[in-house]
């Protein structure tokens, strides 16, 4: 009986929660963070409530002197999930949108739950995503790859013929010019999911897109390439002959596997450090010319306007950023006073990032915090910086400095040069504000 | 020359030529060993020439003097009722915009506004670039099912709807197709985002009392929540 309980409950779809299985502990923590001033929707708040349960009790814990049913009944077997997904405690680990941002979920976005991750690869699940078109599903054998232009041959590649180019392994992060747009005219959503998650970061193997190139021979009048996609929205970006040649791949791969569908599968274009809209996904097509093409998406769209009615294009690099993910307004500091740790991301398009700074008192004195994991170029850099909180409100940014001596701006210092209307390339200082019942709000500050 | 690397990016394809034409070898050398990939003499050998047929089908991209324009004509009057037939539900029967869909016309002088609206008559540099993404893109989920005539005259009616051209009778064609120019061309500017004054290569920045007073909080986002009734900027 027991165990056929248990069997039910390996449901490998994923954020349905097993029916009758109540999980008092995880329902009173959630009221306790409600009760503590949550702001934040309950649904967003869930998951995090339930991993800062507060031990308290001083009577011998059940858990410990009371067998429990994962100590007694046997789990899952190896032919539950084919395709393993999180456990169902981290249901609540998902990418997510906010419905009135857009007219439809298929010109729209969704968010990387960075409260929710660790060191510096994003999970292939939980990558925002970000199409004008909705995702297209693309069968790789029918899938083409033409290099045409101002080349000595226009060449027509298949999925397979890619595969039998050499190829490399890079991580790369991949931001959204758009990312923080929304906090221009001051903050706005609570929790750095929406205030920071368009970006993820993911190791890609795939071909130099220099290499492709090369075979199809580019003419010396060849200056630009325009890539596009197969997708329904046709998606265009003009792209430096240079950076092509440079550092750009043709990935297929991921994080070790096929790219999501909607990543782009079979094959999208990574553009190191640049803004995320030219990685073009689905890519189907490069044209080499000798101009720009000026398409909607550096027109229209992904050009920068100024307080004087000017308006900045072709402003590819994305600029050295960081923000503190732990705690957020979706990760609230809930332990109480203590040793607390203060973790954060970090990224520069100009390459690595060599100090990040973390502040409590809103930048007023700052704190040299601790890099860890891989410092590679044009990839997230992971921090953190521990302490011994004493209760009080805190008031925490991060400042990143990258290889280049770049530091990372003030938001006001960004308004002051350009306004609050340029929607793009906002990379100032972030501010959580944490009360000393540990939620934590989006502010802004002096 | 301190902010060359950082400035890498910069618009201008002229400065593009002066900068590359420093940097090149650097990088190429710099690819070389990061990959220890040797090209084979004479190349892979992999894919096939590409006919021209399929160029033709796949290259549909127009440029601002006018290549890759098919082609074709079609008038305002024409544009109109292909417009409302096939636009007007989400983009309105005047380019207003339907709810949150874009809005296609108006806006004119109103770039330096608090809230400014970017349409095709107030903020795109190159008409090209409408015929290119229409063709291309719309009508949204029927992407690439209109004819070029069709293309042309739903471009000319949104040339129409932004007091642009004035007379229903207008026909836009390939031939005076690059005579007409949009008039916020001028104000686009190559990326000078280094010559802020926060950008400071090798910028030391201040670790204690770097303010003088205790830090206030000085906006809250609670006040403007993630809730679907709230008030925010679409996403662009
Ligand atoms: C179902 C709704 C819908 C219909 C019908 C539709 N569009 Fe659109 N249109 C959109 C959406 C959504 C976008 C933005 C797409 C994106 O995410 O990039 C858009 C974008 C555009 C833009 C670019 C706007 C800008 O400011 O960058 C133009 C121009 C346009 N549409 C023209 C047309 C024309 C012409 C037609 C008819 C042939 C049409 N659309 C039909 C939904 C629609």
């Amino acid at each position: 009986m027991k165990k056929e309980d248990d069997m039910a409950k390996q449901d490998t779809s994923r954020p349905a929660r097993a029916a009758g299985a109540p999980d008092p502990s995880r329902r009173s923590l959630l009221r306790g963070t409600l009760a503590a001033g949550g702001a934040v929707a309950a649904g967003l708040m869930a998951g995090r409530a339930r991993a800062a349960a507060p031990v308290t009790s001083v009577t011998p814990d059940p858990l410990i002197t009371e067998v429990q049913d994962w100590n007694r009944y046997l789990g899952g077997g190896v032919d539950t999930a084919p395709y393993g997904l999180p456990s169902e405690f981290e249901a609540d680990v998902v990418r997510r949108n906010v419905a009135w941002l857009t007219a439809d979920t298929t010109s729209s976005i969704n968010f990387t739950p960075l409260h929710a991750l660790d060191g510096i690869i994003t999970p292939n699940g939980v990558c925002f995503e970000r199409h004008h078109g909705g995702a297209a599903e693309i069968d790789p054998a029918q899938h083409r790859l033409m290099i045409h232009g101002l080349v000595d041959k226009p060449l027509v590649f298949t999925m397979a013929d890619l595969m039998r180019f050499p190829r490399v392994n890079r991580v790369f992060f991949l931001e959204c010019a758009a990312n923080s747009g929304m906090e221009w005219r001051g903050s706005q959503l609570n929790g750095c999911q929406f205030t920071h998650g368009m970006i993820h970061n993911v190791m890609y193997t795939g071909v130099p897109l220099r290499l492709l190139l090369e075979e199809a021979g580019v003419k010396p009048s060849g200056k630009w390439i325009l890539a596009e996609g197969a997708d329904a929205s046709g998606m265009t970006r003009s792209i430096p002959l240079e950076k092509a040649l440079d550092d750009c791949l043709v990935a297929f791969k991921m994080n070790g596997e096929a790219l999501r569908a909607e990543q782009g599968y079979p094959v999208r274009l990574v553009v190191p450090g640049w803004e995320g809209n030219m990685w073009v996904k689905w890519l189907r097509r490069l044209e080499v010319g000798d101009k720009p093409w000026q398409q909607r998406e550096e027109t229209s769209k992904y050009t920068d306007l100024l307080p004087t009615g000017k308006a900045r294009r072709f402003t590819w690099m994305m600029d050295v950023k960081s923000v503190i993910t732990n705690p957020s307004p979706q990760a609230p500091l809930s332990h109480g006073k203590g040793r607390t740790v203060v973790t954060g991301l970090a990224w520069s398009g100009a390459g690595t990032i060599k100090r990040v700074d973390v502040t409590l008192d809103g930048g007023r004195n700052w704190h040299a915090a601790r890099i860890d994991g891989p410092s590679l170029d044009k990839s997230l850099h992971r921090f953190y910086y521990e302490f011994d909180w004493d209760g009080s409100e805190l008031l925490l940014q991060s400042r990143a400095m990258d290889e280049m001596g770049y530091v990372q701006p003030t938001k006001n210092a960004l308004r002051t040069s350009r306004g609050e209307n340029s929607i793009y390339h906002n990379n100032g200082i972030q501010t959580w504000r944490v009360q000393a019942d540990g939620v934590t709000e989006n502010v802004e500050v002096s | 020359m301190l902010k060359f690397p950082k400035a890498f990016p910069m618009g201008a394809a002229t400065a593009f030529a002066v900068l590359f034409t420093l940097s090149t070898p650097v990088l190429a050398a710099e690819g070389a060993g990061k990959s220890g990939i040797e090209r084979p003499e004479g190349g892979y050998g992999l894919g096939r020439e590409a006919l021209p047929e399929e160029i033709d089908a796949w290259d549909i991209d127009i440029r601002p003097d006018g290549t890759g324009l098919p082609e074709g004509r079609g008038t305002v009057a024409e544009g109109e009722v292909l417009f409302t037939d096939n636009c007007a539900m989400c983009h309105g029967d005047f380019g207003e915009g339907v709810g949150r869909w874009p809005v296609l016309a108006g806006g004119q002088d109103t770039l330096t506004n608090e809230r400014p609206e970017k349409t095709i008559g107030s903020y795109w540099p190159f008409l090209s670039t409408v015929y290119d993404y229409v063709r291309r893109a719309m009508p949204f989920g029927n992407a690439k099912s209109l004819t070029n005539d069709n293309v042309y005259a739903i471009t000319a009616y949104l040339l129409y709807l932004n007091d642009i051209v004035t007379d229903e009778d207008f026909e836009l064609s390939k031939a005076n197709f690059t005579d007409i120019h949009l008039p916020n061309e001028a104000n686009f500017i190559d990326d000078d985002r280094y010559e802020e004054p926060h950008w400071k290569a090798d910028a030391a920045p201040c670790m204690t009392d770097c303010k003088p007073d205790p830090v206030k909080v000085t906006m809250r986002a609670r006040i403007l929540d993630v809730t679907p009734d709230g008030e925010g900027d679409a996403i662009e």
